[in-house]
């Protein structure tokens, strides 16, 4: 409905009269009326539903266990059983080499991987589990760099020295090598710390390593706006009122900052996600027989000419999920921050 | 401007000596991580383990073990592998450098010529098809993961097209420009271009978006006005502005990928590079050929920053009185 309003009038105009309505209301007629990033919206939608019904595909439509082995079992194709894990035919004909793609929705759809496992039912597993780290970590990562960020452009001082001095550190620390360091350690023992005890195949692990590693990232843009905000005028008017600091941060400097966090959130969960599948390639991350996007690559390099859908499947699911994030978040971008509406208003 | 190089000096070693530390910490200090476990195997029992902490020297206090560590990275240069009993660390790091070097600098030259094409395309014709096309291929190259575009890429060359088409690909691995310099551009022509379609991606959209923000500025806008060919007017004045961003960020990322960023690429083409070291002891847990290779990346991560700030104050005076 609010589609047929805006479309009466051009799209200036509807800036101008729209600005009455308020800043959130302005900002979703504007994604709404951004097809492109609407529809990768929707896309994304899709990708998250098929992986939440992960249960569903392999109860019910496929019958498969994808956590368990299964080197010596058989399935059907056109009717007829099969085994699995095929006897090579190539040299001496030793080694085994997993079922290729079916294209049968209830029989090993995408294949097997080298364990007999169905490939199909471990994408959609896996999709759950990276889509769970990789929101987990992006909203860790935006919460605690709002509060380093906030905490240090607004008391500024010693406590903005301290904690700037520290961002910086992380900043420079190559933060593929910090999540790798990080995760070595971690993924190898497990971590006890006082009452928390985390084991290793837990997926605690990599959301927080992710999740803590690419602060910096949100927090030193977070900080230098809210240096800025705490010189405009409204806030030296709340504290003449009287205001406390923890009323001017939560009224007065946190709405302002939100929108930052908000449209770098779907960026960061784009890059946590290619972070958690780098990660799991490199068997620091979700462990096995857990699987995610990136564990599965793994399992396909080793069948990789013989069976390359495998290694394609996931990947092309990674792609496509940050593809859809980073246009979404493209749109976001647009229609929530005021310097773009600025350029569109020039032109 | 002196004083300004040397309050980044003092700044940089201040961040260097952080990240040593903290490198030092997560490797032998995180709770519950016991490095004379790992080294004595298993099922050692506790005389061994005392054994082990003692020759190591991990007996000893915490600030005394990061000096020693330190003092065997840095002046006497024997620092040993934990694994490979006797093998000295730093001569794999500097073996392994100028694979890595090679793989980063072929990239580079890939990445920053194929963007800024790109980028200018599409900032000029912003708005029309073209623009579309190179913004989508860009975001195509930003959503894939490095290290499966890398297997793809070995799918096709070694295996699926190498009867025909990529028969001339050598199988996986570096050859050494000494040893054979043609061999040494067939060896990484499709490492240097996996790893650099990310980066296109990226520098083309800033550089897009840096040139459109620049066709609006008043001094092209006076630049046009006083008649100038608007070839002229996109090269001499629009492109150079637009170029700031650009090289910082090329610092930055050149900075990162020869510390180590190109790990993943360097892991799925089987290059024995810094990253490669790093993944292998990564699988043995290694602690100190890790800890070496992540300061190693630090310092030139460290480095470029400061040489993209020095840069940046030579270019914009503004800067120095920050």
């Amino acid at each position: 409905m609010s589609g047929a309003i805006v479309g009466e009038v051009p799209a200036e105009a509807g800036d101008l009269a729209a600005v009455a309505v308020g800043p959130w209301q302005l900002a979703r007629r504007r994604l709404l009326r951004n097809r492109v990033a609407l529809g990768m919206a929707g896309l994304l939608v899709v990708i998250v539903v098929l992986c939440l019904c992960a249960p569903l595909y392999a109860d019910h439509v496929a019958h498969t266990d994808p956590f368990r082995s299964n080197v010596s079992g058989t399935t059907i194709v056109n009717g007829k059983p099969v085994p699995v894990m095929k006897s090579s035919t190539q040299g001496l004909g030793l080694g085994v080499t997993p079922i290729g793609p079916t294209w049968d929705i209830h029989h090993y759809f995408l294949g097997a991987d080298e364990q007999g496992r169905d490939v199909a039912a471990r994408l959609l597993y896996g999709g759950r589990n990276s889509l769970l780290i990789g929101t987990s970590a992006a909203l860790i990562t935006c919460f605690l760099a709002l509060l380093v960020g906030g905490v240090a452009g607004f008391f500024g001082g010693i406590v903005d020295g301290v904690l700037s001095r520290i961002l910086d550190v992380v900043w420079a620390f190559p933060v593929y090598l910090l999540a790798i360091s990080l995760s070595t350690v971690l993924i190898a023992r497990g971590l006890s710390f006082g009452p928390i005890h985390l084991t290793s195949g837990s997926l605690l692990l990599p959301i927080a390593i992710i999740g803590l590693v690419y602060i910096p990232y949100v927090a030193r843009p977070i900080r230098g706006e809210v240096l800025s905000i705490r010189r405009r005028e409204f806030v030296e008017a709340a504290i003449g009122l009287g205001a406390s600091n923890w009323r001017l941060l939560w009224s007065d400097v946190l709405p302002n900052v939100i929108t930052t966090a908000i449209v770098l959130f779907p960026l960061m969960l784009a890059i946590d996600m290619l972070t958690e599948a780098a990660l799991s390639f490199l068997s620091i991350g979700v462990q096995e027989p857990n699987a995610s996007w990136g564990t599965i690559i793994l399992d396909g390099q080793d069948v990789l000419y013989t069976r390359p859908a495998v290694a394609l499947a996931p990947g092309i699911a990674i792609a496509l999920t940050v593809l859809a994030l980073n246009v979404l978040g493209d749109g976001i971008r647009d229609a929530l921050d005021p310097r773009a509406k600025l350029r569109r208003t020039d032109s | 401007m002196i004083r300004f190089v040397a309050h980044r000096f003092v700044s940089m070693l201040f961040v260097l000596f952080s990240i040593s530390v903290l490198a030092f910490l997560i490797f032998f200090a995180t709770p519950g991580v016991d490095p004379a476990a790992r080294i004595a195997g298993r099922n050692a029992d506790q005389a061994t383990l005392r054994a082990v902490r003692h020759d190591f020297g991990l007996d000893k206090p915490l600030p005394v073990r990061y000096a020693l560590m330190m003092k065997k990275l840095f002046v006497t240069r024997d620092l040993t592998s934990y694994v490979n009993r006797g093998a000295k660390v730093i001569p794999q790091v500097t073996q392994a450098a100028p694979v890595t070097l090679s793989l980063v600098f072929g990239a580079a030259i890939i990445w920053v010529l194929a963007s800024i094409g790109m980028g200018m395309l599409a900032g000029v014709f912003r708005g029309k098809p073209i623009d579309t096309v190179v913004m989508v291929v860009g975001l195509i190259g930003i959503s894939m993961p490095v290290f499966w575009l890398g297997e793809v890429v070995n799918l096709f060359t070694q295996s699926r097209l190498h009867g025909s088409v990529f028969s001339w690909v050598p199988p996986l691995g570096y050859v050494p420009f000494s040893h054979s310099p043609f061999g040494w551009f067939k060896s990484l022509i499709f490492p240097w271009l996996t790893l650099s379609i990310l980066y296109i991606g990226i520098y083309a959209r800033v550089l897009r978006s840096a040139i459109v923000e620049a066709q609006e500025e008043d001094y092209v806008r006076t630049a046009r006005a006083k008649g100038l060919t608007e070839r002229r007017v996109l090269f001499r004045h629009a492109l150079r502005t637009s170029l700031i961003g650009f090289v910082s960020l090329f610092g930055l990322d050149f900075g990162a990928l020869v510390g180590g960023g190109a790990l993943l690429t360097e892991v799925v083409f089987n290059l024995h590079g810094v990253g490669k070291l790093t993944y292998d002891s990564l699988q043995n847990l290694d602690l100190p050929v890790i800890l070496a290779t992540v300061i190693y990346a630090a310092f030139f991560v460290v480095v470029a920053n400061a040489v993209v700030d020095l840069v940046y104050a030579w270019l914009d005076p503004r800067v120095r009185r920050a």
